[in-house]
């Protein structure tokens, strides 16, 4: 089950934890992966640890809409086709909206929504022709719950929901599927900057009683991804220890 | 019948599967032919596809009958 053999894929935040082990299980999976990040020295040591075989390395900055743009390109041009896209790049910029700079707010929409719809847009073109694809957007729990001092963050994760559900509309006839995973906490160097008062605090919020391993996530996305989940489309699949419950 | 209209007929029977009797200069997409909207978007896709041209958004919208794609076709062939 779960197979991904000749299948192509481009995880974008492929250097963070998250991203990372996205790309390592559609990879473990047999897919075709592109890598995509900021920091190629990162981006390379996973395509050498990966084996170099069935793995690229496309670099973008994807605050910049050109770069963007060059992305899809690149990516089709390593791949051949793009078969699953992973919007997972993301970024925070936090402080409570009394204190939020204009471009606190504009740099956290540009990443994480803007630069994800773009992509779609030149994903679906293809997925379109092929009569096949998989979108997974790696949104959050707090696009769903809110979180003071992240309006911007929340806001984008939310767009993202939005975004996947009329997506998910548009394409569904042509075998394309677009859903979205929604995270709640999870081991991560943003974790581990916490102290243990404030992650006592978080731990009794979750019924689980830990937080999330990066590989949860990864596994949500690889069903997604795969091709027994073509009839679930437009949701979103949350995995935070029951943290929330919607 | 032109060689352009020949092929726009073609790839409207091959997307659309509808009998060629139905395709006629005439016929529109969504009203005669049964298309939506998303069909629209992708016979603009495979025109631009079969005749190496590109279509931009504003011209694509216009496009609405067989005989207005082959129309914008003919007329933007070097």
């Amino acid at each position: 089950m779960f197979e991904l053999t000749g299948r192509t894929a481009l995880v974008t935040g492929a250097s963070g934890g998250i991203g990372g082990a996205i790309a390592r299980a559609l990879h473990a999976q047999g897919a075709t992966v592109a890598l995509s990040g900021t920091r190629k020295e990162a981006l390379e040591a996973m395509a050498a640890e990966l084996g170099g075989e069935r793995v690229h390395v496309v670099v973008a900055n994807l605050s910049d809409p050109a770069s963007v743009e060059q992305l899809a390109k690149d990516a089709e041009a390593a791949l051949g086709s793009l078969d699953i896209l992973v919007n997972n790049a993301g970024l925070t910029r936090d402080g409570l909206v009394l204190r939020m700079k204009d471009e606190d707010w504009q740099s956290v929409l540009d990443v994480n929504l803007t630069a994800a719809f773009r992509l779609c847009r030149a994903a679906v073109k293809g997925m379109m022709k092929r009569r096949f694809g998989r979108i997974v957007n790696i949104t959050s729990i707090v696009g769903v719950t809110g979180n003071p001092g992240q309006v911007n963050y929340a806001a984008s994760k939310a767009g993202m929901i939005g975004m996947s559900k009329s997506l998910a509309q548009e394409v569904a006839s042509r075998g394309i599927t677009v859903n979205c995973v929604a995270p709640g906490f999870i081991t991560s160097a943003m974790t581990d900057a916490l102290n243990d008062e404030q992650k006592a605090r978080l731990l009794a919020g979750i019924p689980a009683g830990r937080m999330g391993d990066v590989r949860e996530i990864a596994a949500a996305v690889t069903y997604l991804a795969s091709d027994e989940a073509a009839y679930v489309t437009g949701q979103t699949l949350h995995v935070n220890g029951g943290m929330a419950m919607i | 019948m032109s060689d352009v209209a020949e092929r726009v007929k073609k790839i409207v029977v091959e997307h659309l599967g509808v009998e060629e009797a139905k395709v006629t200069e005439n016929a529109s997409f969504i009203d005669d032919l049964g298309a939506d909207s998303l069909d629209t978007v992708e016979l603009v896709m495979a025109f631009e596809e079969e005749f190496g041209c590109e279509i931009p958004d504003d011209a694509a919208e216009k496009i609405l009958t067989v005989k207005d794609a082959i129309d914008f076709i003919e007329s933007h062939q070097s």
